[in-house]
């Protein structure tokens, strides 16, 4: 026994977690990575174009373990074959290489200088709302929003066996049982106890948002792309932060209309451009729909501001009439490849309410500044 | 593995152990420990149960652990160079396997005992580490763990950039008068020095010219750096010689993959082979043979490769052709001796040039690929360039070789790294992203010279941003 050169042993290993938590450790520089580069992941076409996927992968370019390495597009790599490879056969096509983890694999792949990972929308969307609220919000009349949490609070001799409160159950029949003297075990029908629960109901402020888009001809597809990134991020923030916002899809070219979200994401129009088209329409859908003694009102307008100078003058009162009714007023001017100087934020710069806020977008960094600059909370009336 | 299967398992390792003593196979005393699948894949992030903490290695647990979970990859052990010898065995393995993976692993800890490149590597390092991961971890402690890491990313980023050859060849030059410092050399004894006293040169000038420092280009870039940099703190400088001495200890082993995992393979099979298994075991063992020996289109597979390069060498020694009788002088019948002096005496690169023969590289099917535009195209099958293009590949352990030139580079204590360009450029993108890392420890301006598509170029990082200039 004494002379074995071996000995095999089994341990707890259960408490070893070293492995585990570096990869927390490597998660949270992940997290960080991806923080400091929101703005370039905020417009990634992957992710704007990932309609209902649920996972998404983000890159983040600040992750690698740098070392000084051979440059791996021109590296010769050394394969072996099943007989009779000759050269110039094809092994594969670019990033398709390697199907078996040997050789250069997915980490060694040439090209890729960025390390991808993969998380879901909603984790990417709670990074990117940390810090956005809705701004100026305000106590309304009328309460509506529900927050459909519920609440076991109370213990019910009937109810569904589902909800059966063990605890409770097998302390009344010990009691029944001391009481009576008795040494047995059972559980009689009077000894049950049910959880029962209520709903939670709170009521908050009503909050609706008017969403514009100019979809006229001069909004080439970056300017489409802009526009429709900031609102996919928008509608996403709203629908996770806020439970029951309501959200108004316009659409406008010379004339204005309500359509479907579906229809505000995907179809594009042509036509030139009057904005004031839009801004009529937003006040009849508030004064018909949403009065501003009941609702806190949020229009947005995203426009490459190529509008019809006769126009501007009308866009100015009524944007006026718009900041009268509503909360704040997001202008947001892309500036594409026909850029012209004397657009519509430079008619807008008379306008001095605080209440006002216009964000120039040159390139899809700015989207993430423009989710900043328009939803800032100032006053947090609706934290859930 | 259940306690009944465990037992089962001690049993059959005695009769493992009697075949692999048999065969010949020299071994420390052997300590398997059976443990689950997250375990062994720790340990094979880490390359050691008890190495310090860090990120990187939380990024390859978790990549390793997620082939794992999907079945797409697999690791049937770790063994550990150390003596005793430590082996994690997979606990969801059957007997069978595991039965198999203790005969692979007797075979690789006879290579680390015996392979004469490993006769510098601590057979101790399990508990040098963990003493090291524990002054890490108190450094975390007292500085931060912000800092450290970041001690840590910098060092990590030089580490294949150390000498492994630190005793051999190397000329300790004549102390010329200590003028700018003294030389460092290895001491065997605090006493050494006084040999010198008997051979004292005349010195003709006492300070003949500034001599540039290192005297002599120093490809123990992280070393150097660790010892004579003015910026780093006494913990950091720990670090970074912690760093080094650990690739000192794993350099050997990326050193000898295809030989050591070639030779387990060939005693694994040979041991297994002469045990009494049932008709269902040796199905299971064949299939998990073929499994590890599997051919890759886009990479070699050590395992494979070293066995037959191994199985090759006892053939050709055992039966030499006429010419080989007659040219080398081999009588035939010395297979097993000539494939254990190999075990002892070469490394990857020398077991690819001196054994690597034209009828392997035809029958094995290798060739050398690389991407042409977006495909990936076979561009040469020719024996003698193949044998060659796997070489330069392992040169170095796959890494660019970088020298410290000057460490006084503009009279300013400027560190001046040069790239030995061998035909292979370096990656650019990765090279500005490692360079500021060097900077972190060395706290001047940093240089770097490599050939850029055949032009000189020097890189240099001045703490702000990165600067390039063509020589």
């Amino acid at each position: 026994m004494f002379d074995r050169t071996f000995i095999v042993s089994k341990d707890d290993w259960s408490l070893h977690r070293k492995g585990y938590a570096d990869q927390q450790r490597h998660m949270e520089k992940v997290k960080e990575a991806i923080k400091k580069n929101l703005a370039d992941i905020v417009a990634e076409e992957s992710i704007i174009m990932s309609e209902g996927k649920k996972i998404v992968k983000v890159p983040i370019r600040s992750l690698q373990e740098y070392h000084f390495r051979f440059n791996q597009n021109k590296q010769k790599h050394v394969g072996q074959g099943d007989g009779n490879t000759k050269p110039g056969d094809v092994l594969g096509t670019d990033g398709s290489s390697g199907k078996s983890g040997k050789g250069p694999g997915a980490g060694s792949e040439p090209g890729v200088d960025y390390y991808e990972t993969e998380m879901t929308v909603d984790e990417l969307a709670e990074l990117i709302f940390e810090d956005l609220g809705l701004p100026n919000l305000k106590e309304k009349r009328q309460q509506e929003l529900i927050t459909d949490s519920f609440q076991f609070r109370d213990i019910r001799k009937k109810g569904i066996i589902s909800n059966i409160d063990k605890r409770r159950t097998i302390l009344e029949s010990i009691k029944r049982k001391a009481l009576a003297g008795e040494d047995s075990h059972a559980i009689i029908p009077d000894d049950l106890r049910f959880k029962t629960w209520t709903e939670d109901i709170k009521y908050q402020s009503n909050a609706v948002v008017i969403a514009m888009m100019d979809t006229s001809g001069s909004m080439g597809p970056f300017e489409k792309y802009i526009a429709r990134s900031f609102f996919f991020w928008m509608v996403r923030f709203l629908r996770t932060k806020y439970q029951n916002v309501n959200i108004v899809f316009l659409a406008h070219h010379t004339e204005a209309k309500e359509v479907t979200e579906q229809e505000f994401f995907t179809k594009g129009e042509s036509g030139g451009t009057k904005c004031s088209s839009v801004y009529r329409l937003a006040l009849d859908v508030i004064e018909k729909r949403y009065r501003p003694e009941d609702y806190n009102i949020y229009p947005f307008h995203f426009s490459d501001g190529d509008n019809i100078p006769a126009d501007n003058e009308a866009c100015i009162e009524l944007v006026k009439k718009l900041l009268n009714v509503c909360n704040i007023f997001g202008y947001g001017e892309i500036e594409g490849l026909y850029y012209n100087s004397s657009s519509l934020m430079s008619v807008y710069k008379k306008i001095k309410d605080p209440k006002f806020t216009s964000v120039l977008i040159k390139d899809k960094t700015g989207v993430y500044t423009a989710l900043k600059a328009f939803f800032r909370p100032q006053d947090e009336v609706l934290k859930i | 593995m259940t306690p009944e299967e465990i037992l089962q398992f001690e049993r059959s390792l005695e009769k493992i152990s009697a075949k692999a003593e048999e065969f010949g196979l020299d071994y420390y005393p052997m300590r398997f420990e059976i443990c689950p699948a997250d375990i062994i894949y720790t340990f094979g992030a880490y390359g050691m149960p008890t190495r310090y903490s860090h990120w990187s290695f939380g990024k390859s647990f978790h990549r390793m652990k997620t082939q794992y979970d999907y079945n797409l990859s697999r690791i049937y052990e770790l063994v550990i160079n150390s003596n005793p010898c430590y082996a994690f065995l997979l606990d969801g393995n059957s007997v069978i396997q595991n039965m198999m993976v203790a005969a692979h692993v007797f075979a690789h800890c006879d290579f680390f005992k015996n392979n004469q490149w490993f006769r510098h590597t601590s057979r101790n390092m399990v508990e040098t580490m963990a003493r090291s991961g524990e002054r890490i971890r108190d450094y975390e402690f007292r500085y931060g763990r912000q800092k450290v890491e970041e001690v840590l990313d910098a060092a990590l980023a030089l580490q294949e950039h150390i000498e492994p050859r630190y005793d051999i060849g190397k000329v300790h030059p004549k102390k010329g008068g200590n003028c700018r410092h003294s030389v460092s050399g290895k001491r065997e004894t605090p006493y050494d020095d006084l040999w010198e006293l008997d051979h004292k040169q005349p010195e003709t000038d006492k300070c003949p010219k500034v001599k540039k420092f290192p005297e002599e280009p120093e490809k123990d870039v992280l070393g150097f750096i660790a010892a004579n940099s003015k910026q780093l703190e006494d913990w950091e400088r720990d670090i970074a010689f912690i760093v080094r001495e650990e690739m000192l200890y794993f350099w050997p082993q990326v050193e000898t993959k295809i030989m050591n995992e070639g030779w387990a393979t060939l005693w694994h099979a040979r041991i297994m082979r002469e045990i009494d298994l049932n008709e269902e075991e040796t199905i299971e063992f064949a299939k998990m043979h073929a499994g590890v020996i599997q051919p890759s289109r886009t990479g070699i597979n050590p395992y494979l490769i070293g066995l037959k390069i191994w199985e090759d060498i006892e053939k050709r020694w055992d039966e030499p052709t006429e010419e080989e009788r007659e040219k080398y002088g081999r009588p035939g019948g010395q297979g097993l001796e000539k494939i254990f002096e190999v075990r002892e005496t070469e490394n990857d690169i020398s077991f690819i040039r001196n054994y690597l023969t034209k009828d392997l590289v035809e029958k094995l099917d290798l060739y050398i690929f690389k991407k042409v535009y977006t495909k990936w195209q076979v561009i040469d099958t020719d024996w003698e360039r193949v044998r060659e293009g796997l070489i330069s590949i392992l040169v170095n352990g796959g890494n660019p070789y970088i020298v410290v030139e000057d460490s006084d580079c503009n009279k300013n204590g400027e560190l001046y790294l040069k790239h030995y360009h061998e035909g292979r450029d370096l990656d650019l993108f990765y090279l500005e992203k490692t360079l500021p890392h060097v900077y972190r420890l060395w706290g001047r301006n940093v240089y770097l010279e490599t050939v850029v598509e055949g032009k000189g170029v020097l890189f240099s990082f001045n703490g702000d941003k990165i600067q390039k200039k063509v020589l």
